[in-house]
C-alpha cells in the first residue's frame, strides 16, 4: 500500500494529459490542465507527509511529535493561487480564438491568420 | 488528425509515459516514513529564528522569499496578459447594461455577506504568520467579495465600487512594494529580501519582521489580481446580455 | 497509511478522472468543484492546513466564476 498515493498522482497526470490530447473544446482542455497541475500538488504533499506527524504550525504544537515537511507545503500553497490566473490566461486565449473563428474547437483553427 | 487517430496514437505513448512516471514515483521515499533534512532543520529552528509560528509562511516570505517573488511576477504577468488580450479586442465604447438581480432575498443576503467576506479575507491575511492562512489565501477571499458585489447589485454596482484604475494601481503597488522592500534591504547593505526588521515577540501580530510586510504586499497584489480577473470576465459576460453591442 | 487517507486518495483519483471524462463543460465545472473539495479533504488529512485553505478558496470561488463566465460567453458548443 505504500506507493498508493504516488499512483494516485500518476493517474491524475495521465488522465489530464489524455483529456488535453483528446479534447475538442478549449474550455474542457483548460480544466484538464488544472487536473494535471493537481497531480503535482498531490505528489508534493504526499512526499512531505509523516506518519504520526502534526501540522507545521508551532503555536499549540504537541511536544515530541514531528512536524510534516513545511517546504513542500510552501511550494504548493503559492502555486494553487497562481494556477487561477494561469487558468484565466488560458481562458482569455480561448475567448480570443472564439472571437476570431466563432468556435472553441482546436481542430477548426487551421484557417486562422494573425 | 481526427479524434480517433489521436486517441490511438495516445494509447502507446500514454502507456509508456505512465510506466515511466510510475517508475520515477516508485523511487520516492516511502509514504509517511522520511523527514527531509530541510524539514528537520526548519521544524527545530524556524520559530526560534524568525519568531513566527506558521512555518510554511516563514518559508514563503523569508527563507525562500525570492521564489515567492517569482510566483508574484507570474501572477502579475498572467493578469496583465489576460487584461491585454481581453481589453484589446473589445469595443472602445464602455457598455454598461443593467443586470440587477430580481430576487430581493439574493440582494439583501449577499449584501450582508460582503462585509463578512472582506473581514474574513483581512483576518486570513493578518494572522497569516501565526495560524494557517496568509496573503495568498486571504487575497482570494477579498477578491471574492468583489464578485459578491456583482451577485448583490449587478454589473453596474460592481463597476462603480471597484474602479478599474484603482484596482490596476493596487495590483502594481503590491508587486512594487514586494520588490521595493527587497531593494531597500539591498541598499541598506544586506542580502536581497533579507529579514532585517526587528522580529518582535513570538505569537503576536507584531512579529516576523519583513514577513509581515511581504505578507500584506502579497495580500494586496493577490486581491487586486483576483478582482481584475473577475472584472475582465464579467465584462465578457455582460456583452451577451440584451442591450449590449454584439461584436 | 490510515483507512481515511486511502479513502480520500481514492476519491481524489476517481473525481480527477471524472473531471477529464465529463465532456460537457458545464457538467465539468460541477465535477471540478467536487474534485477541489476532495483535494481540500486530502490536504487536511495530510496535515497541510495552509494548502487546504488555498485550495478551498480557489476551488469554491475563483475556478467556477472564471469558467462559468467563459462558458456563458462562448455559448453552446460541440462537446469537448
Amino acid at each position: 500500500m505504500a506507493p498508493y498515493p504516488y499512483a494516485v498522482a500518476g493517474v491524475l497526470f495521465v488522465a489530464g494529459l489524455y483529456g488535453i490530447v483528446s479534447s475538442r473544446n478549449y474550455i474542457h482542455m483548460a480544466v484538464c490542465l488544472t487536473v494535471m497541475q493537481s497531480s503535482t500538488y498531490v505528489t508534493l504533499i504526499c512526499v512531505g507527509y509523516l506518519n504520526n506527524g502534526q501540522p507545521p504550525i508551532t503555536q499549540g504544537a504537541q511536544p515530541g511529535k514531528p512536524l510534516v515537511d513545511p517546504v513542500v507545503q510552501a511550494l504548493t500553497l503559492t502555486d494553487v493561487v497562481v494556477s487561477v490566473v494561469v487558468l484565466a490566461l488560458v481562458l482569455a486565449l480561448a475567448l480570443q480564438a472564439h472571437r476570431r473563428t466563432g468556435s472553441v474547437d482546436p481542430d477548426r483553427l487551421r484557417g486562422m491568420r494573425g | 488528425m481526427n479524434t480517433r487517430t489521436r486517441a490511438l496514437l495516445f494509447l502507446p505513448l500514454g502507456a509508456a509515459l505512465a510506466a515511466f512516471l510510475l517508475w520515477g514515483l516508485a523511487g520516492l521515499p516511502d509514504f509517511g516514513s522520511t523527514q527531509g533534512p530541510y524539514a528537520r532543520y526548519l521544524a527545530r529552528h524556524a520559530t526560534a529564528q524568525r519568531h513566527v509560528t506558521n512555518v510554511p509562511t516563514s518559508i514563503v516570505f523569508d527563507y525562500r522569499a525570492l521564489d515567492t517573488l517569482g510566483e508574484e511576477l507570474i501572477l502579475f504577468t498572467c493578469v496583465m496578459g489576460t487584461a491585454l488580450l481581453l481589453r484589446s479586442s473589445r469595443e472602445a465604447e464602455e457598455q454598461r447594461p443593467s443586470d440587477r438581480p430580481t430576487s430581493a432575498a439574493q440582494r439583501h443576503l449577499v449584501s450582508l455577506l460582503i462585509p463578512v467576506t472582506v473581514l474574513l479575507g483581512l483576518w486570513t491575511i493578518s494572522y497569516g504568520y501565526l495560524t494557517p492562512g496568509g496573503g495568498f489565501q486571504g487575497g482570494v477571499v477579498c477578491g471574492a467579495a468583489a464578485l459578491m458585489l456583482w451577485a448583490a447589485g449587478g454589473y453596474r454596482d460592481h463597476r462603480a465600487l471597484t474602479p478599474t484604475g484603482l484596482v490596476d494601481a493596487a495590483e502594481g503597488l503590491g508587486a512594487a512594494a514586494y520588490i521595493g522592500l527587497g531593494l531597500a534591504v539591498l541598499a541598506a547593505g544586506h542580502a536581497f529580501l533579507a529579514n532585517v526588521l526587528p522580529l518582535g515577540s513570538t505569537g503576536t501580530l507584531a512579529s516576523g519582521g519583513t514577513i509581515a510586510v511581504l505578507n500584506w504586499a502579497t495580500g494586496l497584489e493577490v486581491s487586486a489580481a483576483t478582482v481584475l480577473v473577475f472584472h475582465e470576465f464579467l465584462k465578457e459576460y455582460v456583452q451577451t446580455l440584451p442591450g449590449a453591442a454584439e461584436d | 497509511m490510515t483507512a481515511l487517507t486511502a479513502l480520500v486518495l481514492t476519491a481524489v483519483a476517481v473525481l480527477g478522472v471524472a473531471v477529464v471524462l465529463a465532456r460537457d463543460p458545464l457538467r465539468q465545472v460541477m465535477l471540478n468543484g467536487l474534485f477541489g473539495l476532495s483535494q481540500v479533504l486530502l490536504f487536511t488529512v495530510l496535515q497541510a492546513p495552509d494548502v487546504a485553505i488555498s485550495m478551498a478558496v480557489v476551488s469554491t470561488v475563483a475556478y467556477p466564476a472564471v469558467l462559468l463566465m467563459t462558458i456563458h460567453r462562448v455559448g453552446p458548443q460541440d462537446r469537448g
